[in-house]
């Protein structure tokens, strides 16, 4: 689904036509601006926070500090090491990885069936994966609790990578089938009159040509699982293994709220979701809207 | 292989039949066996599982202890004051802060996400605009929670709202702290993250719009308000529903903000069910009790996933 540049009115054509409609504009560019100020000084504050020394927080305005320049990297310091973020980031990523590639792997499996194998059953059973998208967490979290429990699963990081599992699979499955019909026929139909397997076909002809929509649904996943708070909490049991969702919140009660901590918490927080959202921001973009409006 | 027979997703085998067909069935169970072994095991069991367990209570290892058939859902919405409180006026409980959470975070995000949709079509800076407006949907809600509770912070020197609140002469606000405005706080913040999907839907909805249209009813002397409200909203209403629908999908599951801003508090004032169900069942020990709080929730959002499932079967139908 293309998104086209187009603009919605005639672009102003004499240079006197463009400083009218500048001014004219004005109120939009207040408002706009207004916005924008207000979307960014949240984040800017902490952002400006997090590099402050402790007392200075206490006393003075983070903007205030624009103009004194005393900043610091302690607070940082502190909370890679103290506050075990550093080991968190690790049991993040230990986490999310896992967590992205084996949904991806079984949604692009059965995708590629509900896209271009005949069986029996084959769209009832799709609309099922597709109903159980809404489920939530909720309704499986006891069982599910239980039986890792009894499967000694729980104490190492296999449950979590396996409830992940389960529910990023029904919207992959969703995404990745709506991109695979989307492939020319003809492509598929010439293999197997080669006499591909589907295994074949699978592997050769549709994931090569599917990096967009793989990558979307990964990356969308991948930003679902690092930012996760509540499966954590509950299939995470070993605090040594806490990923930084939960140790961040653990700064908090500790501490109180020690601005100089939780701030620069926060952002290590923040850096590998911003980090992917810069990098590959058009895919994440794409994913959100073939999930949503397709 | 000769034959007349056409596999394929629309197609209907004509002619003989060949023996590719069948071998095509166990491929199929190779491609989907394993998500469907997942998916039935991992979430259509235990859900299964959670619905018979609303029927029981449970001991501090949620193990069951007796069953209890509905005590737990009456007990639920007739003796829980902190789930729904209807003796007051107006009413308290989590399961209304979901519905101020319904009723605000859905239209003030929307509102907002269409306002900057159509606002910023009409500036040379619109990306740089619209990407400062989506940066927070990237970010976790702990996040969010965190930056929020920075500016929302009853110190001037600290919160930027109570900042710009004392610089015109007032007392500051204690935002998350005071019952009567946690959950509008919480809101707002909620908003501020999630407005970003609302706009970037529109926007792009909005310039799917045909040129050719507006110009002629421009031409026609429609002034941009009648153009708005008569030719693009109309057309905006599949994309408005199907941001609503994952609005309304988010209030629902609405957990972590709550949990890292306020613990639930102050009290009980900013609960929502998905707090309710997490704190009975992993606080209170009262599984059952927790699990019944669950199939709230997923009745509740069974009919939205039945709207989902009804639009996607007419645009099959269209598309």
């Amino acid at each position: 689904m293309a998104t086209a540049e187009v603009s919605v009115e005639r672009p102003a054509a004499t240079t006197g036509e463009k400083a009218v409609r500048m001014i004219s504009r004005t109120p939009i560019h207040v408002g706009l601006l207004l916005i924008a100020v207000i979307w960014l000084v949240p984040t800017v504050g902490l952002a400006v926070t997090s590099f402050r020394p402790r007392d200075e927080i206490q006393s003075s305005s983070w903007w205030s500090s624009l103009t004194d320049f005393n900043f610091t990297l302690h607070n940082y310091d502190l909370v890679l090491t103290n506050a075990k973020m550093g080991t968190a980031f690790v049991s993040s990523l230990m986490i999310t990885i896992p967590s992205t590639l084996l949904p991806l792997t079984l949604a692009a499996m059965a995708a590629y069936a509900f896209s271009w194998i005949r069986f029996p059953f084959r769209d009832t059973i799709f609309l099922l994966i597709v109903a159980l998208m809404v489920v939530p967490i909720q309704m499986a979290l006891v069982p599910l609790l239980q039986r890792f429990r009894d499967f000694g699963l729980a104490d190492w990081y296999w449950g979590i990578w396996l409830a992940h599992t389960a529910f990023g699979l029904p919207l992959g499955i969703f995404l990745l089938r709506n991109f695979f019909i989307t492939l020319p026929r003809d492509l598929i139909e010439a293999a197997k009159v080669d006499g591909a397997s589907h295994a074949r076909i699978f592997l050769k002809v549709v994931l090569p040509l599917s990096v967009p929509a793989l990558a979307s649904f990964a990356i969308f996943q991948f930003l679902w699982v690092w930012n996760d708070l509540l499966m954590a909490l509950i299939f995470v049991q070993n605090s040594d293994l806490w990923p930084m969702t939960i140790r961040i919140n653990q700064l908090q009660s500790t501490y109180g709220i020690e601005w100089h901590l939780l701030s620069a918490g926060a952002f290590l927080l923040m850096i590998v979701p911003l980090a992917v959202f810069f990098a590959l921001q058009r895919y994440f973009v794409q994913g959100l809207l073939s999930g949503s409006v397709k | 292989m000769s034959s007349t027979a056409v596999p394929g997703p629309v197609g209907r085998p004509r002619g003989r039949r060949l023996p590719f067909y069948k071998r095509e069935n166990w491929q199929a169970l190779l491609f989907i066996g394993p998500a469907v072994l997942v998916l039935a095991g991992l979430v259509l069991y235990p859900l299964i599982n959670t619905i018979v367990l609303s029927f029981a209570n449970t001991n501090g290892r949620l193990e069951i202890t007796r069953w209890v058939g509905f005590d737990n859902y009456k007990t639920l919405f007739t003796d829980d004051k902190d789930f729904l409180n209807l003796e007051v006026f107006p009413p308290e409980g989590a399961l209304i802060n979901n519905l101020k959470w319904v009723v605000l975070y859905t239209s003030i995000s929307l509102a907002l996400g269409l306002l900057i949709a159509v606002l910023s079509v009409r500036v040379f800076y619109e990306s740089y605009i619209k990407a400062v407006i989506f940066i927070p949907m990237a970010i976790s809600a702990t996040a969010v929670a965190i930056i929020w509770k920075f500016v929302y912070d009853p110190d001037p020197n600290i919160g930027s709202l109570n900042a710009v609140i004392s610089a015109f002469g007032a007392d500051p606000i204690s935002w998350y702290g005071r019952a009567d405005v946690v959950n509008y706080a919480l809101i707002f913040a909620y908003v501020w993250a999630s407005t970003g999907f609302a706009m970037v839907v529109l926007s792009a909805a909005l310039k799917g719009i045909s040129q050719e249209v507006i110009e002629a009813a421009r031409t026609d002397g429609a002034s941009e308000w009648d153009i708005f409200r008569r030719i693009q909203l109309p057309l905006l209403s599949l994309p408005i529903s199907v941001v609503a629908v994952w609005l309304l999908i988010n209030v629902i599951k609405l957990f972590d903000i709550i949990y890292v801003m306020t613990g639930g508090g102050p009290g009980n004032a900013s609960e929502v069910i998905a707090f309710t169900m997490y704190d009975e069942t992993f606080q209170n020990g009262e599984a059952g009790y927790g699990a019944a709080v669950a199939v709230v929730m997923l009745l509740l959002i069974v009919p939205i996933m039945l709207f989902n499932i009804r639009r996607f079967r007419s645009e099959r139908v269209v598309g």
